[in-house]
């Protein structure tokens, strides 16, 4: 019960502080996990980089955290509360904002927020990263993955896949990490 | 991108007929979306839905309400769910909508969750799991160059961007601080230029 209110307050939290969308979270969410719920940044990349095969909104694996903590009845908790919260608060804003009109201050906070928002992917690049890259191979599939998004058209989906099936076979057969 | 074929279904929105039957469409219409969404994107693909394919909203409700999620916390492709959902049928509208989104998603995640609580412990497991996670992390590099690229280039935002990046990574503090720290300070920096602009806000409250 005590690891349920938890959950909920966590997530409840980030969802409120999710500016930019839920990539913002993700260094705040790493440390908070691995202090509070015990949840290691290994597992916790990894999980986070299963999440990225699902179809849909890119944060889905948050439900898998509570699964970890609590079973299903946790991966409940921390879908409600990871989404209602910031999901009220847009729609009873989103409410006002067609009574009163655009306002240049909505610029403004979009404005502002954009590049604290970037600074937070930044360091969520950074914590992923630290967890992520464990050597020289993990290093290079990486910043393959990085360079063939950024250049071609390619589905993320297969690049991640890919990059699962190269690592296993490198490491298995020729011993590389 | 295979373009949805232009519906039959002409929707004024004046007159909605049945309105359980709109219900049902928004579930269904982002429940799609969010099945085939593999690879990020969601939110080209709720432009295509929601200003040709169903017409709910035209392309300035479509900025608005994309301005909007933008501008709010929670993941942006879900907050344009809730507000168009609500734009067409309301409360309601905004939960079949939300939901339909996360349904699919939610099930996969919980599926490989159980699957990698179970397979935790092998080998090839991890090894196949380092470089998926590998190749995650070049993913989120490659999607935050591309979201900070012009903002990387300019000065100001580029030193916000670095001191939040140095107060959460470097001096690691908690999210709630670096925001309270850096929100009145960007805000300052990019606040409404014009006085006359300023009394209009005062004016419009």
């Amino acid at each position: 019960m005590t690891a349920l209110l938890h959950l909920a307050l966590t997530f409840g939290m980030l969802s409120l502080l999710a500016v930019g969308g839920g990539t913002a979270v993700l260094p705040e969410m790493q440390t908070v996990l691995a202090h509070q719920f015990n949840i290691d940044h290994t597992t916790f990349v990894h999980i986070y980089s299963i999440g990225q095969l699902a179809p849909g909104p890119n944060m889905m694996m948050v439900l898998v955290f509570g699964f970890q903590v609590a079973g299903l009845l946790g991966a409940t908790v921390v879908l409600f509360a990871f989404f209602l919260p910031s999901s009220i608060l847009c729609l009873s804003v989103g409410r006002l904002w067609t009574r009163i009109g655009e306002c240049p201050w909505r610029r403004a906070v979009q404005n502002a927020l954009e590049p604290i928002s970037i600074g937070l992917m930044c360091s969520g690049v950074y914590a992923v990263a630290k967890a992520a890259v464990v050597g020289p191979l993990t290093l290079g599939m990486a910043a393959v993955t990085l360079i063939v998004i950024l250049f071609t058209r390619v589905n993320p989906v297969f690049m991640i896949l890919g990059a699962g099936v190269a690592g296993a076979t490198l490491m298995h057969f020729f011993g590389l990490k | 991108m295979n373009s949805p074929k232009s519906s039959d279904l002409v929707n004024d929105s004046q007159g909605v007929k049945s309105p359980d039957s709109t219900l049902w469409q928004l579930f269904y219409e982002f429940l799609l979306i969010g099945a085939v969404s593999f690879g990020g994107g969601i939110v080209a693909y709720e432009r295509i839905l929601l200003i040709e394919k169903r017409k709910w909203l035209t392309a300035d409700e479509f900025m608005a309400t994309l301005a909007l999620s933008q501008t709010m916390p929670g993941l942006n492709s879900v907050n344009l769910a809730v507000l168009a959902g609500n734009q067409v049928r309301g409360t309601l509208g905004a939960i079949a909508a939300a939901s339909g989104l996360i349904l699919p998603g939610m099930v996969f995640v919980l599926i490989a969750g159980v699957a990698y609580s179970a397979g935790e412990d092998h080998p090839l497991v991890n090894m196949l799991l380092a470089g998926v996670a590998a190749g995650a992390t070049g993913l989120l590099a490659a999607i935050t160059f591309k979201i900070g690229s012009n903002r990387f280039r300019q000065v100001k935002s580029f030193a916000i961007i670095v001191s939040t990046f140095v107060l959460m990574s470097i001096f690691k503090l908690s999210l709630i601080w670096v925001l309270v720290i850096m929100g009145p300070l960007s805000l300052f920096i990019y606040r409404p230029q014009s006085g006359q602009e300023q009394s209009k806000q005062d004016g419009a409250r």
